[in-house]
């Protein structure tokens, strides 16, 4: 891998994290109402609201308190939900991997998904099945995730009654071993089966236009002047070139995978992430909507950070002017 | 076996703008004669998705308007029993507290309508100023408005704009003012590189030695250049909105008091078993409204990259060298 780029590329986190604590502070600042009374309660006299003040350090000044809260955040210290009482970043981990399955999945099943389908469109450009596969992409677009995981539940689980559609896991089934993953990968497949579909559109469109534009390179000129397969060019040599655009959007990608698994979650009762936020927005739980957006937020820049990296030592080319 | 010319010629020019479904998606075709928006106008509504795209936006725009026309009343009135189907009464039947879902969702379009435009002219006009200075005045300007704009980036939409509605209440004025604060940076770093990409040519040049002032240029030279890759980010914003705003309602964060269709998703929820057509009508209603910004952006991006040299796709810094 090129050092200098890896180095510069690391460097870019720094302003990155800064952006992020900066806007979650200020927006968290500006907002009306005095967060002492939200803590200490309307009823108390100047001289507890004022000791409050002091212990929580809201009377120092603002970059004072702007360095706590970074030194905090980065401590790994989110605070305290204002309705469980509980560590938010305990709240959140607790939830992490639920939705890290889901989510795993359905990044899985749509890289795949997308690249065989972008790949068979491709073959025949404007022919049927292509146009078939934009016009589901396009239409697939369109529709809004939580309502996709409706009309799931709606044609799929209600009609075959083959798949679960709440939680998890079965309630008082208490599987162990084997049963036990299995009776997870049932209640799985609705969830990550919508959360990918919402995605696959993207993919196959990225995948479809890498490959066309490869197909018409020199390199694949050649290999077919020689005798090879349109086919067999593709699969070959043209597939791995175009599977770069594809690997680039990984972490634009994460980010609306964990929108939108905060949604299907809600639809599906799957107990991670999602359901923590809908809690938090329904009682206005700000420090719990806190610690998520910084959640998300640092893994989307480690997701960059990761795809960058990878990609640079995949393809040498890159580099900064 | 499909020989390869069916790939290649995607690349070679020649073929009509009318053909792919994918913003940004085949090579560009090679730049033509100077605009006429005229002709542009004259393909997009003879574009088969441009065509499409104004009829179903068109539906939407005048389920909007003529809300208390076509289904006069307040939406969240109990007209009738709860939970009938379908019928010639009500054309949508009625949800759990005997409202009409025709109702709702036509009140639905007027909110949405509202929000969108709303949001879309703010982030236009933010997005296109400080993408047009930055990249014409370069230097010191254009690193700082870059910054800021960075630093709008910064932080996953969705988990802010839901932070700040709990935060700051969720009345109509505040999520408009929520999703334009995250939806200009996208337009502001576009018409950036738009604006790079024509401020050193022979005819900005041209102007400037003969005493035009920068106003003048900026109007006059530059804005044409840059309209055209605009709008079609506008468009995508618009959509883009429209399923933020649907999926922060559907989380319970939408104005309580006015109607809007992700609030009816969400209602929908609990009764999925017993009434399909609480979900279904409101979520389609979502769907058409998005896909027709969507089909109109497309078809926008095909008319208009036949006239703009200017690739799109130059969001990133970092490059092929």
């Amino acid at each position: 891998m090129n050092r200098r780029y890896a180095v510069r590329r690391l460097l870019q986190v720094l302003p990155a994290v800064a952006s992020i604590l900066i806007v979650t502070f200020a927006v968290v600042h500006a907002a009306p109402g005095d967060p002492v009374l939200a803590v200490a309660g309307q009823n108390g006299n100047e001289e507890y609201y004022a000791f409050m003040r002091e212990k929580f350090g809201l009377d120092r000044p603002l970059l004072q308190q702007f360095a706590t809260y970074t030194s905090n955040v980065l401590r790994g210290d989110l605070g305290v939900s204002f309705v469980q009482g509980q560590a938010v970043s305990d709240l959140i981990a607790e939830r992490v991997p639920a939705t890290l399955l889901l989510m795993g999945t359905a990044l899985a099943v749509s890289t795949v998904g997308g690249i065989a389908l972008g790949a068979l469109a491709a073959r025949r450009p404007f022919g049927p099945f292509d146009l078939a596969v934009s016009t589901t992409a396009l239409v697939g677009y369109a529709l809004p995730v939580f309502w996709l995981a409706q009309l799931a539940m709606l044609t799929i689980a209600f009609r075959t009654g083959w798949f679960p559609i709440q939680g998890m896991t079965t309630a008082r089934a208490d599987y162990t071993g084997l049963a036990h993953y299995a009776d997870v990968a049932r209640h799985l497949v609705l969830p990550a089966g919508v959360l990918a579909a919402s995605e696959v559109a993207l993919i196959t469109r990225i995948a479809r236009t890498g490959i066309l534009a490869e197909m018409s390179s020199d390199y694949i000129r050649v290999a077919q002047a020689k005798g090879l397969s349109a086919s067999g060019a593709l699969l070959h040599h043209a597939l791995r070139n175009a599977l770069l655009p594809v690997v680039t959007v990984v972490g634009t990608r994460i980010g609306f995978l964990f929108s939108g698994a905060v949604l299907v979650e809600t639809v599906f009762g799957w107990p991670g992430l999602g359901r923590l936020v809908l809690a938090a927005a329904q009682t206005r739980d700000h420090p719990v909507l806190l610690g998520m957006v910084l959640v998300v937020a640092f893994s989307l820049v480690l997701a960059n950070l990761i795809t960058d990296l990878v990609y640079s030592r995949v393809d040498p080319r890159i580099r900064y002017r | 076996m499909s020989t390869p010319v069916s790939a290649t010629a995607e690349s070679e020019g020649g073929s009509p703008p009318t053909r792919s479904l994918s913003p940004g998606g085949g090579p560009q075709t090679q730049p033509q004669a100077p605009h006429r928006w005229g002709t542009a106008a004259r393909r997009f509504v003879r574009h088969p998705a441009g065509s499409a795209g104004l009829v179903l936006t068109f539906l939407m725009v005048a389920a909007g308007l003529l809300a208390e026309v076509i289904s006069p009343g307040d939406p969240f009135r109990t007209v009738a029993d709860p939970l009938l189907p379908p019928s010639g009464n009500h054309l949508m039947g009625t949800d759990n507290l005997g409202r009409d879902v025709f109702n709702a969702v036509i009140h639905g379009a007027r909110t949405s309508m509202v929000v969108v435009l709303a949001v879309t002219a703010i982030a236009s006009v933010v997005g296109l100023a400080v993408g047009v200075v930055a990249g014409y005045r370069g230097g010191w300007t254009d690193d700082l408005l870059m910054r800021i704009t960075e630093l709008f980036q910064s932080v996953p939409r969705f988990f802010l704009a839901v932070l700040i509605v709990a935060l700051f209440g969720a009345e109509l004025d505040i999520l408009i003012y929520v999703l334009a604060l995250t939806s200009w940076p996208t337009l502001a770093r576009v018409s950036r590189a738009e604006v790079l990409s024509v401020r050193d040519r022979e005819y900005v040049e041209a102007a400037r030695s003969i005493g035009a002032s920068d106003r003048r240029i900026v109007l006059r030279h530059v804005m044409p250049n840059v309209l055209p890759t605009a709008m079609v980010v506008i468009a995508l914003t618009g959509s883009r909105v429209i399923l933020l705003e649907a999926s922060l309602s559907f989380i319970g964060l939408g104005d309580p008091t006015v109607m809007s269709w992700g609030y009816l998703v969400n209602n929908a929820q609990r009764f999925l078993r017993i009434a399909w057509w609480m979900s279904v009508f409101p979520g389609m209603a979502i769907a058409v409204a998005v896909l027709g910004i969507n089909l109109m952006s497309d078809a926008l991006n095909d008319v208009l990259a036949a006239y703009s040299k200017a690739a799109p796709r130059r969001l990133r810094k970092r490059r092929l060298s």
